[in-house]
């Protein structure tokens, strides 16, 4: 079965009352992968025995009326570490990685029942905006199999929208969960930094990855985020909040929401057709009895470049770990222990992992430090504090999550400078550690255009309540990609 | 938006320092594209950033220490089915000074 016309309650109700067990539905589910997968290319690896052995115990225990999650298949990004089963980060530089624990999110959502089903494609290492930098795969659009399906949560983006699964797990460092989400025409959140603990989550970009939840609707959102949010010891940057239930804000009332429309946020770069349905949008918003302002960010042009520097540096350190030595690809017929190094490196890392290894061993390197990662560092305070000044006035932000809807495979593969461009509405975000959400706001040319909501720090509960309100009056999540058979 | 302040002399150092070997053809393809990215970077010069702090993380947290105290975890076994190479409950790795030698 596929899942384009159920949600996340609807199959609760069916395993509670015993009209599908979670054995059923997991097969059920498999099945389906087999059969769309081959075409989609969504997953890197299918967990076909540990999901039916886990539905298995599901079944065993049965699923209780307060078990939101339990019996439901899911997948999750493969830069998530999962228990023996193979994880790669889309790198061949991980190829065979089978890690010995689970990561702080996947061990919440086997806590709360829900049945993982395997791991899905992304840009290597997360570095993309295409999922086109996969060693392994080449995911699509789930509208339309001849684009990109966005990166680089793709594969997680994509086979939610197919109907593959009916939620999965991203991660996004500049708008990798938010962008993907837009071009596939679901729901995409991107926590509070601090929000979702990182443990197990194979690092880019420290100080901006976040883990989230991609669905088909907002409530499905709310109840994934409720059930991974909250503080983890192991998690140094995890916060001690007080995790509220998400789906509690789901009310449907907006009146008198402050909500802010940045200038710059229409402004050059972004089609015109994408800002004219993101407007009709927001109208949308203001007829359900939001006040609507427009407002000035106008440090938001600046945010690509301090993140390039800024998480290319934290990436060119992450992945110092990746040196053949403990696990993973090794290079053969090496002279020398450095010469191990090197060339796994070398063979193991593809283009754009080595491109932002360099820039951030660059941005670091003696003579550089000052006028790169410093400067960088100094902007990212300047884009913080203004949005701290919209949001002293303003409950959320609202603007496009993408300046395009999705393009054709292939392009400006060789201009990484014009495509890093596409990222400038979802960066500044991850800069200032900013929850932000994207929802389906209508279509140019049959491909889905995302509206990104942006909040103050740990009010998710507020994009949800605005993000359902507008999912209620457009009930696009309706709308079924052509391409699914 | 070219710089050219990327030289192939410096993608070639960075490159030591990253522990990457290049061919010509990416050498020359990386030149050209850091200058370029570098090109976009420089626009931050715009920005006067005079007397502002820079910011390194989003959280005020601070580093929490734990007591120290070990935890038997058992897991060598599992560790080691991961190495590329073992031997004798180790990571077996080519010879250090080989090279240095033949340096």
């Amino acid at each position: 079965m596929n899942f384009l016309k159920t949600n996340l309650s609807e199959l609760h109700e069916q395993l509670v009352s015993g009209k599908i067990s979670a054995t059923e539905l997991t097969q059920a589910t498999l099945d389906n992968i087999a059969v769309r997968d081959p075409e989609l290319e969504a997953f890197i690896t299918v967990a076909k025995d540990q999901a039916l052995a886990q539905a298995e115990q599901v079944d065993v225990k049965g699923v209780a009326a307060d078990q939101k999650l339990a019996g439901i298949p899911y997948g999750a990004k493969d830069n998530l570490v999962t228990k023996g089963l193979e994880t790669t980060a889309a790198s061949h530089i991980l190829e065979g990685f089978k890690p010995i624990y689970d990561a702080a999110v996947v061990e919440k959502l086997q806590t709360a029942g829900a049945v993982n089903v395997g791991k899905l494609n992304l840009d290597e290492f997360a570095m993309g905006s295409t999922t086109e930098t996969s060693y392994y795969k080449t995911t699509k659009n789930a509208w339309d199999h001849t684009k990109i399906p966005g990166g680089s949560s793709g594969g997680s983006a994509a086979a939610v929208a197919a109907g593959e699964v009916p939620f999965a797990l991203g991660s996004d460092t500049g708008g990798s969960i938010r962008q993907p989400a837009a071009f596939n025409g679901i729901v995409g959140l991107k926590p509070t930094y601090g929000r979702v603990s990182r443990w197990g989550l194979i690092a880019f970009a420290s100080s901006l990855d976040q883990i989230g939840p991609l669905t088909r609707t907002v409530k499905d959102n709310a109840l994934v985020l409720n059930a991974i949010a909250g503080y983890d010891e192991r998690d140094q940057t995890s916060a001690k909040r007080e995790v509220p239930d998400f789906t509690a804000s789901l009310t449907g009332d907006i009146k008198g929401l402050k909500i802010a429309v940045p200038t710059e946020y229409f402004g050059d770069g972004v089609d015109e057709r994408v800002a004219t349905t993101v407007r009709e949008g927001i109208k949308q918003l203001e007829a359900l009895g939001a006040q609507v302002e427009e407002v000035s960010l106008p440090h938001t042009k600046y945010g690509v470049a301090a993140y390039y520097i800024l998480g290319s540096s934290e990436a060119s350190s992450n992945l110092q770990r990746f040196d053949g030595i403990r696990y993973g690809f090794r290079a053969d017929n090496v002279q020398s222990l450095e010469d191990l190094y090197v060339q796994t490196r070398t063979q193991g890392f593809g283009a754009e992992v080595k491109r932002r290894i360099m820039l951030g061993t660059y941005s670091l390197s003696a003579g550089s430090y000052d006028a790169y990662f410093k400067k960088a560092a100094q902007v990212r305070t300047l884009i913080n504090e203004e949005f701290q000044r919209v949001f002293a006035q303003y409950d959320l932000i609202v603007g496009p999550t993408t300046p395009n809807v999705a393009y054709n495979f292939g392009e400006n593969q060789d201009d990484p400078q014009v495509a890093y461009m596409n990222d400038v509405l979802t960066i500044p975000v991850n800069l200032a550690g900013l929850p932000g959400l994207s929802i389906n706001a209508g279509f140019v040319d049959g491909l889905p255009v995302g509206m990104q909501l942006i909040g103050n720090r740990f009010e998710e509960a507020t994009l949800y309540r605005v993000a359902d309100a507008l999912e209620q009056a457009t009930r696009l999540f309706e709308k079924i990609p052509g391409g699914v058979k | 938006m070219a710089t050219d302040k990327i030289t192939p002399e410096e993608v070639e150092h960075v490159a030591s320092l990253a522990k990457l070997a290049l061919t010509e053809a990416d050498k020359e393809a990386f030149t050209r594209q850091l200058d370029k990215i570098f090109g976009l970077v420089d626009t931050l010069d715009e920005v006067d950033t005079t007397n502002v702090k820079p910011t390194y993380t989003v959280t005020d947290l601070t580093t929490a220490l734990r007591d120290d105290v070990a935890v038997p975890a058992n897991e060598t076994q599992k560790l080691l089915a991961n190495a590329p190479e073992t031997q004798e409950n180790l990571i077996k790795v080519p010879a250090i000074l080989n090279a240095e030698e033949e340096n």
